[in-house]
């Protein structure tokens, strides 16, 4: 079985600056990590390919740095990677980076399946997925929390929706996206570790996977940021703090009141 | 005249609430724009009433797909007869529900009509002069909220958070025009086969759709004690919730976890039981409309983003809450 991982490198905390004028994010000096979401693919993909025979190629696009996950997912256990970095990728939005990973994707060819994260921890939009399988003209799964069976030319899948899971029967190839339900990510091994620092991740640019360049980087993308702000968080609302049981009884008196004035109950 | 599209979303023959939320988003971007306001159903034995029931809360056209092969959502067909509506009616501007289904047909769809698509929406306008959609969404952890538009291309696209905004109301006055689509075998081909909806008994109501979330986090102490929790979501008729660290400890399953790595609600109430409020808690709920926190911990995060704050034991506070709605509940009743 030939899986396909593609992830993003995320900053690892959720202070992050953005750039007034671009409205794109300030990457220095934040600790970069893989987004935590894609563990879930990557653990899954690396099980497959455990019980199935197979290989697991991971691929991400991004700055030059973006090679340190690649390198971490080896070190988890996948085989090969791909590093998708060029200045023509800056500032693409969802539409211009489904773009260049299923142009990727295509260009490596041959595989049964994509496994992708539900969705990246900084952008948040859980566009890229459907995207890439939009690309590729392939069905999709999102939101899978099971891989049920795995067979020749096809594969049942369980997907957490509203309310419950669908279950799904899938041919191949196909994309998934993954929900954390779905595994349990493993750390790296030692052994994966030493791979990972010899391995070469070959960096590929428009031209190696046939990218337009009129669909690239900002020119490329539909969407334009107009502005960001950030929003008040603090609701300064009232406080009340229990010591013994009259103020036991004049918490409990509070929230009903606060209840009922809402019309909530 | 170019119009503003809604996606009206079924679920096993049943018209969900959230169309009615995607209507009021629409009503006010159509207003605007003076142009006709329409919602697109995909389904099967779609009924007269809920057609009629778009027209009556705002839905000046509805078109319709009905066809065995739409009764669950598949994703091929789905979007390939969308993109041949888009391309035949051309309008300016298609929203749909932040749902597992909006948010994995609209990317798919925005692809193939290679226009821009902004995910999980909390606010739209319109921008002066240009006509174009402002498209509001929180980013980054939540902490940020960005703006973006579509400038170039059309139609312009988003998924709207269920819950940002109330349901349209019904208009018995109203009339609409109601448009039938037929397609041939060809565009309902899927390479995938739907088998069956498992429900989750756990999940009564789903914690993305609940009015009212009652949520524990690690103050708690163990996992029997999501009982009470549970209590006190049945007689507020909420979900239970989730922080990340007790599904973590497997003290709830993944479906109830709330927050970044979760699920993003926006309820009518938010009660957070020991929770003390990481940013990836507080960006999953702080579109919420009434915010309660119980926390031990006097400093506790959470306490920022709460209307009403009690530093105090749970323990001793959920129980007693519990009776006291209780009895609350049983003298209205006799009223």
């Amino acid at each position: 079985m030939k899986i396909i991982v593609p992830i993003k490198q995320v900053p690892e905390t959720s202070n992050v600056k953005m750039d007034e004028k671009t409205g794109t994010m300030i990457r220095e000096g934040i600790e970069s990590i893989i987004n935590p979401l894609d563990l879930y693919a990557i653990e899954e993909a690396i099980r497959l390919k455990e019980q199935f025979c197979g290989d697991v190629t991971v691929i991400s696009m991004g700055p030059g740095k973006a090679i340190e996950a690649i390198k971490e997912a080896i070190a988890m256990g996948c085989d090969n990677g791909i590093l998708l970095s060029d200045r023509k990728f800056a500032g693409s939005d969802t539409w211009v980076t489904s773009y260049v990973l299923s142009q990727c994707i295509k260009k490596i060819g041959n595989f049964d399946l994509i496994l992708c994260g539900e969705r990246a921890t900084d952008g948040d939009t859980a566009q890229v997925g459907p995207g890439i399988a939009s690309f590729l003209d392939l069905p999709i799964s999102t939101f899978t929390s099971e891989i049920v069976r795995v067979e020749k030319d096809s594969i049942q899948v369980k997907r957490l929706v509203e309310g419950g899971y669908e279950l799904l029967d899938m041919k191949l190839p196909a994309v998934l996206t993954v929900v954390k339900e779905i595994s349990n990510p493993r750390l790296p091994t030692l052994k994966g570790k030493l791979k990972a620092k010899e391995i070469k991740i070959p960096i590929w640019g428009p031209q190696i996977i046939n990218a337009q360049d009129d669909c690239l980087g900002l020119n490329g993308s539909p969407t334009r940021v107009v502005k960001i702000f950030t929003q008040k968080i603090s609701r300064e609302g009232e406080k009340l703090i229990v010591k013994d049981e009259d103020g036991l009884n004049k918490a409990i008196d509070k929230i009903m009141n606060y209840l009922i004035s809402k019309d909530i109950i | 005249m170019a119009e503003v599209w809604t996606l009206a979303e079924q679920r096993h023959g049943i018209l969900s609430e959230v169309s009615f939320e995607l209507l009021n988003r629409g009503k006010k971007l159509a207003e605007k724009l003076n142009s006709p306001l329409s919602s697109v159903i995909l389904g099967y034995c779609v009924k007269k009433e809920d057609i009629n029931e778009l027209i009556l809360r705002g839905a000046d056209k509805v078109y319709v797909v009905d066809d065995k092969h739409l009764e669950n959502f598949l994703i091929e067909p789905y979007a390939r007869i969308l993109v041949s509506l888009l391309d035949e009616y051309n309008p300016h501007i298609f929203i749909a529900a932040a749902t597992t289904l909006g948010r994995t047909l609209m990317p798919y769809i925005a692809i193939k009509k290679k226009t821009g698509l902004t995910a999980d929406c909390t606010f739209l306008d319109i921008e002066e002069n240009s006509n174009n959609l402002l498209q509001t969404r929180p980013a980054i952890g939540g902490n940020i909220l960005a703006t973006i538009k579509t400038p170039n291309t059309r139609p312009q696209m988003a998924t709207v958070r269920p819950h940002s905004i109330k349901p349209a109301l019904p208009n018995s006055n109203r009339k609409g025009e109601v448009i039938y689509k037929k397609y041939n075998n060809e565009i309902f081909k899927s390479r995938t086969k739907f088998i069956k909806f498992i429900k989750d008994e756990s999940q009564q109501v789903t914690v993305q759709d609940a009015k009212i979330v009652v949520s524990a986090g690690r103050g708690i102490g163990k996992k029997e004690k999501f009982k009470m929790i549970g209590e006190l979501a049945d007689i507020l008729g909420g979900a239970v919730g989730a922080s990340r660290d007790v599904v973590d400890r497997g003290w709830k399953t993944y479906p109830h976890q709330i927050g970044l790595s979760g699920k993003t609600v926006s309820p009518l109430l938010y009660i957070a039981n020991g929770i003390s409020g990481s940013v990836q808690h507080i960006a999953g709920i702080q579109t919420s409309e009434n915010i309660i926190a119980i926390n031990k911990d006097p400093d506790a995060q959470i306490f920022k983003l709460a209307d009403l704050s009690i530093v105090g034991d749970l323990h001793e506070i959920v129980p007693l809450l519990i009776e006291r709605i209780k009895e609350y509940k049983a003298r209205e009743a006799k009223r």
